[in-house]
């Protein structure tokens, strides 16, 4: 990392390749860098404040707020944003790059307006890697972090359901 | 502009020596709000995210050494045998993402009323370890907090540690919010009994500026209690009612905009009440 008294240089790390972010101020959280910075607009920004979920990133394998995460200290880490997560695993990846999580949310019905979208993807491959074949109130506990006000999670739950089955085989 | 990572604590203290007016960052999941809501405008952090020594936690001589740095969820899934009710507001801190970063010593540090792991750290009577590049320190949670967000820590000093012992009887940690996951506590309830000590603690968040303990209703619940089959024996059912009474009129709550002096007295009560029914055989 390079730093002067106005700006700082520095690379993160993301999806597997690094990316060189030029020029930026000290407090920028990794949502706006992802975002506004690398191009990268996937995690969504709604609260600001880790309330919302909408833009959960792993950060060496741990689900956070990347709005929470203060984008020059994630140096030197591994970052997957919901661009990334067919990287995680191959074998849940199908013909047309989606995962198995992502093709659920589309089969089910999982998605209205699409905003909470991007993190519970996230957060939900978070979940089965933790715990391939979680309880309905498992699955709750861990997506309790990523608000959706549209669907009533009745989908999405739906949606997480039928990923398990389809991993169980 | 500079943001430092140090690997042990030596360096994180002499970067904060050099840089006292540096924002430390633990799991910035409280210092990154104030920034995004431009609150607070660092020029210099030190993130304490790759100091190991920080982020484990020991057991010896029946005393658990937690390191400042320990998520949530770590103290979830490692620590409930030896701390139950710390890993009861543990999991009751924010959301998974919340509770993955998020950490005791940024708690005590942040020093909120509302703070989940206060009251529990408080009835444990826990001691919390400071170090700078100046030398180290101990203190007491209601000597290091001394006001709403306010505490004695310098600029220099860094949270390194909490202490307590090991769970020696029933623990109980009770919260109450406007819904189960992700909430800022409205008012929260810790009960520690040690057996061998004979002692209940009890400890109350969100409802005073300062980490709170209920000592008129400790005494009357130790008074009222059968010690002599090795668990907590309360005949008179009586007692959980007026203990309850007593740890509401030792609270000293305010209305604000996440609830009322009124409900979280009574909240108090309701919920002191309910704790000592379960740590009781």
């Amino acid at each position: 990392m390079t730093g002067s008294l106005e700006s700082l240089t520095y690379q993160l790390r993301i999806n597997g390749a690094l990316h060189t972010v030029d020029g930026a101020w000290l407090g920028e959280s990794l949502l706006y860098v992802l975002r506004e910075r690398l191009g990268l607009p996937g995690a969504k920004n709604a609260c600001e404040q880790g309330e919302c979920g909408s833009c959960s990133v792993l950060i060496d394998n741990v689900l956070v707020c990347s709005c929470l995460e203060l984008a020059a200290a994630a140096v030197d880490t591994d970052i997957v944003t919901v661009e990334g997560v067919a990287g995680l695993d191959a074998a849940f990846v199908d013909g047309d790059g989606l995962t198995d999580v992502q093709r659920a949310f589309i089969t089910e019905g999982a998605v209205q307006c699409g905003f909470c979208t991007p993190g519970l993807i996230v957060a939900v491959h978070d979940l089965l890697a933790a715990n391939p074949e979680p309880t309905a109130s498992q699955t709750r506990e861990a997506l309790a972090g990523n608000l959706c006000r549209c669907t009533g999670y009745g989908r999405i739950e739906a949606a997480v359901e039928h990923v398990i089955e389809v991993r169980r085989g | 502009m500079t943001v430092t990572i140090p690997r042990s604590l030596d360096a994180a203290l002499e970067a904060l020596a050099s840089n006292p007016s540096a924002t430390v960052l633990a799991g910035g999941t409280d210092a990154m709000v104030e920034v995004n809501y431009e609150h607070r405008r660092p020029t210099a952090v030190v993130s304490l995210r790759r100091v190991e020594e920080l982020s484990q936690w020991s057991v010896a001589d029946d005393v658990v050494r937690l390191g400042a740095t320990v998520p949530y969820s770590r103290i979830v899934a490692e620590l409930a045998g030896v701390a139950p009710a710390l890993a009861q507001a543990s999991r009751t801190v924010g959301s998974p993402q919340i509770r993955n970063t998020g950490t005791v010593g940024g708690n005590l540090a942040t020093g909120s009323p509302a703070g989940d792991t206060i009251p529990v750290l408080a009835a444990l009577d826990a001691t919390v370890e400071v170090a700078s590049a100046r030398g180290r320190r101990e203190l007491s949670v209601s000597d290091l907090i001394v006001g709403v967000k306010r505490t004695v820590l310098e600029p220099d000093e860094l949270i390194v540690a909490v202490r307590f012992p090991v769970a020696a009887g029933p623990q109980e940690f009770l919260k109450i919010g406007p819904r189960n996951a992700m909430v800022i506590s409205i008012a929260t309830c810790a009960v520690v009994v040690d057996l061998g000590a004979h002692s209940i603690a009890c400890a109350l968040g969100s409802v005073a500026a300062r980490p709170l303990r209920c000592t008129a209703a400790e005494q009357f619940a130790m008074a009222h209690t059968d010690w002599s089959h090795g668990v907590v024996m309360i005949d008179d059912p009586r007692t959980f009612e007026t203990f309850g009474s007593l740890a509401a009129s030792e609270s000293s709550p305010i209305t604000d905009h996440r609830s009322t002096e009124q409900y979280r007295r009574h909240g108090v009560a309701v919920m002191a009440r309910r704790a000592l029914m379960r740590i009781a055989a």
